[in-house]
C-alpha cells in the first residue's frame, strides 16, 4: 500500500516539477505578437496584386497565419509555394488555377499618344511605380513595377499594355536538365530546353 | 548541317551502372562456385529462383509506376539483388520463402521507396532480415551438410525439395553451421574440442572457409577494377578482428578471430552487401567508420546476440546511420578552413 | 627540383592534341566582314566611338571602356564600319548583343603605333594604363580585364606571379604553339608584368604533355629569374585555384580572390598581348585559335583577327559541314555547343571543336544516381557533387548554397566519371542562376514591400488630415447651429426678439467688418499657411545671409511682411474664435446679479489678484510647456472678460467718477486712434503688396480689401469715440445716452482693445517661443500686453458711461 503512495507522490512531484517549469518557460519565453505572419510576408512576392483575394500581400500573409492555403500567389508561382510549405511545415500543393495562372515578368507599359492624364493609375498602383500628375504625361518605371495589373482597369482610355519582359545576354539563365521525369530516357546528358522563355522547371 | 544544341561537358568516361553491377556479379562467381561446391545445387535453384522472381516483380511495379521498363532493367540492380539474396539464403529453403524475401524486397523495400538510388536500406538484407525474423525455422536449419562429410542430394531431388518439400530427408542433409555450433556449444566444451567437431574440418570451417576466401578474391577484384573503395571492408573486417582479438582473445569463452572471418557471411558482407553504394556512407571518413560500426555489430549480435549470423542486421542498422555520418564527416571543400559539418556553418 | 603539392580528384580523359599540332601557326586571313561585340570581356561592355561609315585602320579604337572595369575594342583590320547593330554573339544561350560591324578592306593598314623600348622607364600606372587601352583582357577563357588583374586591391604585395600555361583541356593547344613559337613575347610579358607587380617570385606552371613548349620557355627565360615548372598532366590543373594549389600548395579561401593571399596568375595567351602592347604598341586585335575536331580536314592553330566569323575560320581548316554533329566553341570539357557558325571570334575564342556524331556521340539518358560518390573522388574543389545533385534535382537550393555550391569551377569532372550518365554540371549552373534569381527576386520584392508601405502611410496621413478638417468644419458648422438655436429661444419673446434683430445686425455687421470668413477651420489654415511662409522666408534669409548675398536685405523686408501678415492671420483667427467665445463669456456676464459696490471691489480685487497669478504661471510655464501656457491662455481671457464685467458692474453702481474714467480714457482713446491710424497704414501696405505679388489670389486680395475698410470704419468709430469721450468729459456726470452709433463705436472700441490685446499677448507667446532669452523684447511685449489690458478696460468703462448696457446686450 505504501509503494502506491509513493507512486502517487512521486508523480505529483514529477507533475508540478514539470507544469512549473512549463509555465516559467511560457512567461519568460513569450513572443508577441505573431513574428509568423512578417516571415511569411518576406516570402510572398509583394506584387499588392490581389489576385489572391485579398487586398495586398500583407493580408493574405495574415490569412495563411490564420491557417488558409499557400497556393493562392499566381506571381510567387512555384517557388513561393515550396517556400511557404518549407516554412510552415505542411506539404506543397500546385497552383491553385482559379486564381490566376503563372505568367512569364510583366511590366505596365502606358502609351503616351493616348494618355490623358487622369491619374486613376496612379492611384491604382500599389508601389507608386507610376510617375505623373493631374495633366501631366503618366509613365512607367520599370524597375518599380511589379507587373501587378492593378492599373490596367482603372485607365479610362486603355492606354496601359502589359509587355512581358524580354531576355537579354545579361539576364539569361541556365534550364533545368531533363523534362517530364516519367519518361527519363528524354533526359539526355548535357540537354539544353530549346525554349529560352519558358522557365517553369517541370 | 543540323548542330546539336548541347552544353558542356561534352565528353563522357567509359564507367556505366550497368558495367558496374555486372563487374559485381562476375566477382561473385568464385565464392558461387565454391557454394555450390560445398553446399549443393541448392544455391544455384535458389539464385535463379530469385533472379527469375526479381525481375519479374521490378517489371511488374515499373509497369504499374508507367516507367520505362526496359530501361529500368537494364541496369542489372534487381540482378544483383536478388543473386546476393540467393547466396546469402540457407540452400534447402523452400520456394516460398525465398520468393517472400525476393517480393519484399525488391518491391517494398526498393522500388516503393522510389526505385534504384531512392532505398535507404540495402534491399537484399531487408528480405533476408525479414525471412529470418519471419520463418527461423527455416531460415536456420536448412543449412546443408559440406559435401566432403555426407553425399549430397542431386539437383533434381534439390529441386522437388525446394519446390514441393519432398523428396529428400531433410535431417539427414543438413547441419549446423560453424558460427552457430561454435556459440552454442563453447559453454559445453572446450576449445580443442569444439575444433574435433567435424563442422570445423581440417582448417576452420569446413567448405566455408573456401567460400569465404572465394567472395574474398571477387571483392579483390573489384578493388582492383576500382567499382569499390578500400574504405568499407577494410574497417569491417578490421573492426572485426579488434573485437575478436580483444573482447574475445579467448577461444574457450568466444568464437575465434579465424571462424568470425572465415564463416558465415562475413566476405560477402564485406566485399559485396556492405559496400552497395545506395545504401552506405559516402565521404570516405563516411565510410570508414560505416564499416567500423558494422564490425562491431556483426561482433555483438554474433556474441550475444539470438542469432548465430549477424551480417544483414548490421549492415541494416549502420544503414540507420549512412546519412547522420554523411552530414557529420563532409570533407573540407577547397578554399575553406574547416569542413562543414552539422548545423553551424564551420568556416 | 621545386615542390609541386597536387589537388584532390581529376581525371584523365584522353587528350587528343596531336592533331592539331602537325603544323605551325597559320595565319586566318582578312575575312569581308569583322563582327566585333562590345562586350568580350567581364565587366561594363565598350561604348562605340565611331560612326557608321566611318574608315578605321587596324588597331584604331572604336569602341571605349566604360567605368573602371571594361576594356575598348579595336579595329582588327582596316575597313569602314557599316553598322553598330545586333547581332549573334558567343554566349550559351545564342541569344544576339550589340556588335560594330567593319567592312575589310583587305589591306590591313596598321594605325600608328608608339612603340617602347625601354618599359622600364615608365611609370607602373601609366604601362597599366597602356595595358588597359590596348584592350586585353583575360585571354585564358575568362575575359577579367588584365589592368584590373594586375592593380591588387589595397595594393597587396604579390609573392608569386604565375603564368598558367597548363592548358590541361583536351583538344586545345593554342597556348602550346603560342609558347614554341613565340616563348619571347611569352616570356617578355611576363617581364613586364613582373616589373609592375615586383613579385618574390616568377613561375610558369606547364604540363608535362608540352615537351617542346617546355624547352623553348626554358631557352627563352634562361637569363631571368622566371623558373618553368613541370607539374602532371591531370585535369583540371589549370583551372586558377589547382594551379595555385599545385605550385605554391596554399588554397584561394572562400570568397576571395588570388591576389588576397599573394599569388597573380595570368594565362601566357595574355602575357603575349601585354608584350605586344606596351613594346610594339599593337593593341589586342588578334588572338591564336585551335581549329580542331573530325570534321575538319585540316585541323591547326591559326591566328584570327578578334571578330572573325567561325564560317571563315572552319573553312580555312577544311570544314566538312556533312560530317559536323556539333561545333564547339572551347574545349570539350567546358565549352559550348553553338547553333550556327555565323558567330565572330572573341577575345576569349581559344579553341573551336567541329565534331563528328562518332567523336562525340549524343549522351546517353540520365539513369538513377546509385550514390557511388565517385563524383567526389573525382572533383578538384573536394565538393560533394552527389549532394549538389540530389538538392539540385529536388530544388532545395539552399541546402546546394550550404554544400558550397558557389565553389564548383565547372570543370565537368564529376559529369565525366558518372557511371549513371547524369549530367551534373547542367544541375549545379541551374541551381546557381535559380539562386541568383531568387536572391534579385528577393530585393525587388523587399523594395516593393518599402514603397508599398510607404504609399498606405502617406495614404493614411492625407486621410487624417482630410479627418482633422472635417471635424473643424463640423465644430464650427455646429456652433452655427447652436447659436442660431439660442436666437431662435430669444424670438419667443418680443423684447428679446428685438434684441435678438439688433443683435444680428451686429453680428453681420461686425461679420463685415472682421475677418470675411467665419470658418475657423479656413482661418486656423490661414494661420498655418502664414507660419509656413513666414518659416521659409526666414530660413531663406538665414541662408541669404550666411552667403551673404544681395537678397538679404530684400528677404529681411520680406520676413517682416510675413511678419505683419501672419499677426494679421492669428488676429482674424481670434476674432472669429472670440465669437464664439464672447457667446459664453457675454451669456456667463448676462446672468451676473447686481451686487453692491463694496462686494463688487472685494471680487475684482479677487479677480485682479487672480489674473495676476494666471500671468505669471502663463509667463512661468511659457517656455518649459508652452502646451500649458495656451491651456492657460483662454482662461486668462475669460479672467479678464470677467474683471472686466465686475468692473463695468462697479462702475455701474457707481458712476460718480465719470470724470477720472474719462481722463486716462480720452488719452486711451487717442491712442486708440493714433494705433488704428497705424493698423489701417499697414493694412493698406499688404492690400498693395498682395496685390502686386499674388493678384490672381482674388480671395486674398479681397481679404485683405475688407480689412482695409475694416480698419477704415475702426479708424473713424475711434476717432468718434474720442471725439464723445472729450464731449462726455465736458458734459456733468449723469449720463446722456449717446447715440446707437456712439454706443456702436464705443463698442468697436472695446473689440478693437481687445483684439490689440490678444496680438498682443499672441506676439508675447511667440516671442516667449522663439527667443525665450531676449529678455528686452519679451519685456517689452509684456509691457504691450499691460498696456492693452488697461486700453481695454478703459474702452469698456467709456461704454458704460455712454450709456451702454453691456450686461444686457449680447455682442
Amino acid at each position: 500500500m505504501s509503494i502506491v503512495i509513493v507512486a502517487v507522490l512521486a508523480l505529483l512531484a514529477l507533475a508540478v516539477t514539470f507544469g512549473a517549469i512549463l509555465g516559467f518557460a511560457s512567461v519568460r519565453f513569450k513572443v508577441e505578437g505573431n513574428p509568423l505572419v512578417d516571415q511569411i510576408d518576406g516570402l510572398l512576392p509583394q506584387t499588392q496584386c490581389g489576385q489572391c483575394g485579398y487586398p495586398g500581400c500583407r493580408p493574405y500573409a495574415e490569412a495563411i497565419a490564420g491557417g488558409d492555403a499557400i497556393n493562392k500567389c499566381p506571381p510567387g508561382g512555384e517557388t513561393t509555394i515550396s517556400a511557404l510549405a518549407d516554412l510552415l511545415d505542411v506539404e506543397p500543393i500546385p497552383l491553385d488555377e482559379e486564381h490566376g495562372v503563372a505568367q512569364g515578368k510583366r511590366v505596365a507599359f502606358i502609351r503616351e499618344d493616348e494618355c490623358i492624364g487622369c491619374t486613376k493609375c496612379i492611384q491604382a498602383c500599389p508601389v507608386d511605380a507610376i510617375l505623373g500628375a493631374a495633366k501631366q504625361m503618366h509613365t512607367v518605371i520599370v524597375d518599380e513595377c511589379t507587373g501587378c495589373d492593378l492599373c490596367v482597369e482603372p485607365c479610362p482610355v486603355d492606354c496601359i499594355d502589359m509587355v512581358p519582359v524580354g531576355q537579354t545576354i545579361r539576364d539569361w539563365s541556365w534550364h533545368k536538365p531533363g523534362s517530364e521525369p516519367i519518361d527519363p530516357t528524354r533526359i539526355i546528358t548535357t540537354d539544353q530546353r530549346t525554349d529560352p522563355n519558358d522557365q517553369e522547371a517541370a | 548541317m543540323a548542330l546539336l544544341q548541347i552544353t558542356s561537358p561534352h565528353l563522357r568516361g567509359t564507367n556505366r551502372t550497368a558495367s558496374v553491377m555486372q563487374w559485381v556479379l562476375l566477382a561473385t562467381l568464385p565464392g558461387f562456385v565454391a557454394l555450390i561446391w560445398f553446399f549443393g545445387w541448392g544455391v544455384l535453384i535458389n539464385v535463379a529462383w530469385a533472379v527469375l522472381l526479381a525481375i519479374g516483380a521490378e517489371a511488374t511495379v515499373l509497369r504499374l509506376r508507367k516507367r520505362p521498363v526496359m530501361f529500368y532493367l537494364s541496369d542489372y540492380s534487381a540482378l544483383v539483388t536478388a543473386v546476393l539474396l540467393g547466396l546469402a539464403l540457407p540452400p534447402f529453403t523452400p520456394w516460398w520463402v525465398t520468393a517472400v524475401g525476393v517480393l519484399f524486397a525488391i518491391v517494398i523495400s526498393k522500388q516503393l521507396y522510389g526505385g534504384l538510388g531512392s532505398n535507404p536500406f540495402n534491399p537484399a538484407m531487408v528480405g533476408y532480415a525479414l525471412l529470418l525474423v519471419s520463418f527461423p525455422v527455416e531460415m536456420t536449419t536448412h543449412w546443408a551438410t559440406p559435401s566432403t562429410l555426407a553425399v549430397q542430394p542431386d539437383f533434381l531431388q534439390t529441386l522437388t525439395y525446394i519446390f514441393t518439400g519432398g523428396g529428400v530427408n531433410i535431417d539427414g542433409v543438413t547441419m549446423a553451421t560453424p558460427l552457430d555450433t561454435y556459440k552454442h556449444q563453447v559453454d559445453i566444451l572446450t576449445r580443442e574440442e569444439l575444433t574435433q567437431l567435424p563442422v570445423f574440418g581440417q582448417h576452420v570451417a569446413l567448405g566455408w572457409e573456401w567460400v569465404n576466401l572465394g567472395f574474398l578474391a571477387g571483392g579483390l577484384a573489384l578493388l582492383w577494377r576500382k567499382i569499390i573503395t578500400w574504405h568499407i571492408p577494410v574497417s569491417m573486417l578490421l573492426s572485426l578482428t579488434a573485437c575478436s582479438l580483444i573482447i574475445g582473445w579467448d577461444p574457450d569463452q568466444y568464437t575465434p578471430v579465424s571462424i568470425h572471418l572465415l564463416s558465415g557471411a562475413t566476405m560477402l558482407g564485406a566485399f559485396f552487401i556492405a559496400t552497395d553504394p545506395v545504401t552506405a556512407a559516402t565521404s570516405r571518413l563516411g565510410k570508414l567508420y560505416y564499416g567500423a560500426g558494422i564490425g562491431i555489430l556483426v561482433y555483438i549480435i554474433r556474441t550475444w546476440g539470438g542469432y548465430p549470423d549477424a551480417v544483414a542486421f548490421a549492415v541494416l542498422l549502420m544503414n540507420f546511420a549512412a546519412p547522420f555520418l554523411d552530414h557529420y564527416t563532409k570533407p573540407r571543400t577547397y578554399g575553406h578552413r574547416k569542413a562543414h559539418r552539422g548545423i553551424k556553418k564551420a568556416d | 627540383m621545386r615542390q609541386t603539392w597536387d589537388f584532390h580528384g581529376g581525371i584523365h580523359p584522353p587528350e587528343n592534341k596531336t592533331q592539331s599540332t602537325q603544323q605551325s601557326i597559320r595565319k586566318a586571313g582578312i575575312p569581308q566582314y569583322l563582327y566585333l561585340p562590345l562586350s568580350q570581356h567581364i565587366g561594363q561592355p565598350a561604348a562605340p566611338v565611331v560612326a557608321i561609315g566611318q574608315q578605321v585602320k587596324k588597331g584604331d579604337m572604336i569602341a571605349e571602356a566604360v567605368g573602371p572595369v571594361s576594356v575598348p575594342v579595336h579595329a582588327p583590320t582596316s575597313g569602314t564600319v557599316i553598322a553598330i547593330e545586333d547581332h549573334q554573339v558567343p554566349h550559351p544561350s545564342g541569344l544576339t548583343d550589340s556588335c560594330i560591324v567593319i567592312e575589310t578592306d583587305g589591306l590591313d593598314e596598321w594605325k600608328e603605333c608608339i612603340p617602347c623600348e625601354n618599359y622600364e622607364e615608365l611609370e607602373p600606372a601609366e604601362i597599366l594604363e597602356r595595358v588597359r587601352q590596348a584592350g586585353i583582357a583575360g585571354l585564358g577563357g575568362a575575359g577579367f580585364p588584365t589592368a584590373i588583374k594586375l592593380h591588387p586591391p589595397r595594393n597587396d604585395k604579390v609573392n608569386s606571379l604565375i603564368l598558367n600555361a597548363a592548358e590541361c583541356e583536351p583538344y586545345i593547344t593554342a597556348d602550346d604553339m603560342l609558347m614554341r613559337e613565340r616563348a619571347h613575347e611569352v616570356i617578355g610579358g611576363l617581364e613586364i608584368m613582373a616589373f609592375i607587380l615586383q613579385p618574390e617570385e616568377c613561375l610558369i606552371g606547364i604540363e608535362d604533355n608540352k615537351p617542346e613548349a617546355v624547352a623553348a620557355l626554358r631557352e627563352a627565360a634562361k637569363d631571368t629569374q622566371i623558373e618553368i615548372v613541370v607539374i602532371p598532366t591531370k585535369y583540371p590543373s589549370g583551372g586558377e585555384k589547382q594551379l595555385i594549389k599545385i605550385l605554391t600548395g596554399l588554397e584561394v579561401p572562400n570568397g576571395h580572390i588570388p591576389a588576397d593571399i599573394g599569388v597573380m596568375c595570368q594565362n601566357v595567351g595574355t602575357s603575349a598581348a601585354v608584350y605586344r602592347a606596351i613594346r610594339h604598341g599593337e593593341p589586342l586585335v588578334s588572338r591564336i585559335t585551335t581549329v580542331t575536331g573530325e570534321a575538319v580536314e585540316q585541323p591547326a592553330n591559326f591566328e584570327t583577327l578578334l571578330g572573325t566569323p567561325l564560317s571563315f575560320l572552319l573553312n580555312q581548316a577544311g570544314f566538312n559541314a556533312a560530317k559536323a554533329s556539333r561545333v564547339l566553341m572551347g574545349g570539350p570539357m567546358m565549352g559550348f555547343a553553338l547553333t550556327s557558325t555565323d558567330i565572330p571570334v572573341v577575345k576569349t575564342t581559344n579553341c573551336l571543336l567541329a565534331a563528328t556524331q562518332k567523336e562525340f556521340p549524343e549522351p546517353p539518358p540520365e539513369q538513377p544516381c546509385i550514390r557511388c560518390g565517385m563524383c567526389a573522388e573525382a572533383c578538384p574543389a573536394e565538393l560533394l557533387p552527389q549532394q549538389l545533385f540530389w538538392f539540385a534535382k529536388a530544388q532545395e537550393f539552399e541546402k546546394a548554397e550550404m554544400h558550397n555550391l558557389f565553389d564548383c569551377i565547372e570543370c565537368g569532372a564529376c559529369s565525366y566519371v558518372c557511371p549513371s550518365s547524369i549530367p551534373l554540371v547542367q544541375y549545379y549552373r541551374y541551381s546557381k542562376s535559380q539562386i541568383r534569381i531568387a536572391r534579385l527576386d528577393q530585393e525587388k520584392s523587399d523594395k516593393a514591400r518599402e514603397r508599398f508601405e510607404f504609399r498606405q502611410t502617406r495614404l493614411q496621413r492625407e486621410q487624417e488630415e482630410k479627418e482633422a478638417k472635417r471635424k473643424a468644419r463640423a465644430e464650427a458648422a455646429a456652433k452655427a447651429q447652436a447659436a442660431r438655436a439660442a436666437e431662435a429661444q430669444a424670438a419667443e419673446d418680443p423684447k428679446k426678439a428685438a434684441v435678438a434683430e439688433a443683435v444680428k445686425r451686429a453680428q453681420a455687421k461686425r461679420q463685415q467688418q472682421a475677418a470675411p470668413e467665419v470658418d475657423l477651420a479656413e482661418l486656423e489654415s490661414n494661420v498655418q499657411k502664414a507660419k509656413d511662409k513666414l518659416t521659409k522666408v526666414e530660413a531663406s534669409l538665414q541662408q541669404a545671409e550666411a552667403e551673404q548675398s544681395d537678397m538679404a536685405e530684400k528677404l529681411r523686408n520680406a520676413v517682416a511682411k510675413n511678419r505683419d501678415r501672419l499677426a494679421f492671420a492669428e488676429q482674424a483667427l481670434a476674432d472669429a474664435r472670440k465669437q464664439s467665445s464672447d457667446t459664453s463669456t457675454t451669456a456667463s456676464s448676462a446672468s451676473l446679479p447686481a451686487q453692491d459696490s463694496e462686494q463688487l471691489q472685494r471680487s475684482i480685487k479677487r479677480q485682479e489678484d487672480k489674473i495676476a497669478t494666471l500671468q505669471n504661471a502663463i509667463n512661468d510655464t511659457r517656455n518649459s510647456d508652452p502646451d500649458r501656457a495656451n491651456q492657460l491662455q483662454p482662461t486668462l481671457d475669460k479672467s479678464l472678460a470677467r474683471l472686466a464685467e465686475l468692473k463695468a458692474a462697479l462702475g455701474a453702481t457707481a458712476p460718480d467718477t465719470p470724470e477720472e474714467q474719462a481722463g486716462p480714457d480720452l488719452e486711451q482713446l487717442q491712442s486708440q486712434v493714433d494705433k488704428a491710424k497705424d493698423k489701417l497704414a499697414m493694412m493698406q501696405g499688404m492690400l498693395e503688396e498682395a496685390q502686386a505679388e499674388d493678384p490672381v489670389d482674388d480671395a486674398k486680395v479681397s481679404k485683405l480689401t475688407r480689412a482695409v475698410e475694416k480698419n477704415h470704419e475702426r479708424l473713424a468709430a475711434a476717432e468718434k469715440s474720442l471725439k464723445n469721450a472729450k464731449q462726455q468729459a465736458q458734459q456733468i456726470p449723469g449720463q446722456a445716452k449717446s447715440s446707437p452709433e456712439e454706443l456702436e463705436a464705443l463698442r468697436n472700441n472695446i473689440d478693437k482693445a481687445r483684439d490689440k490685446l490678444v496680438m498682443m499677448q499672441g506676439m508675447l507667446e511667440e516671442a516667449q517661443a522663439e527667443s525665450p532669452t531676449d529678455e528686452s523684447k519679451i519685456a517689452k511685449l509684456t509691457r504691450a500686453v499691460e498696456k492693452n489690458q488697461e486700453r481695454l478696460k478703459a474702452a469698456e468703462t467709456a461704454y458704460q458711461n455712454a450709456g451702454g448696457e453691456s450686461v444686457d446686450i449680447v455682442n
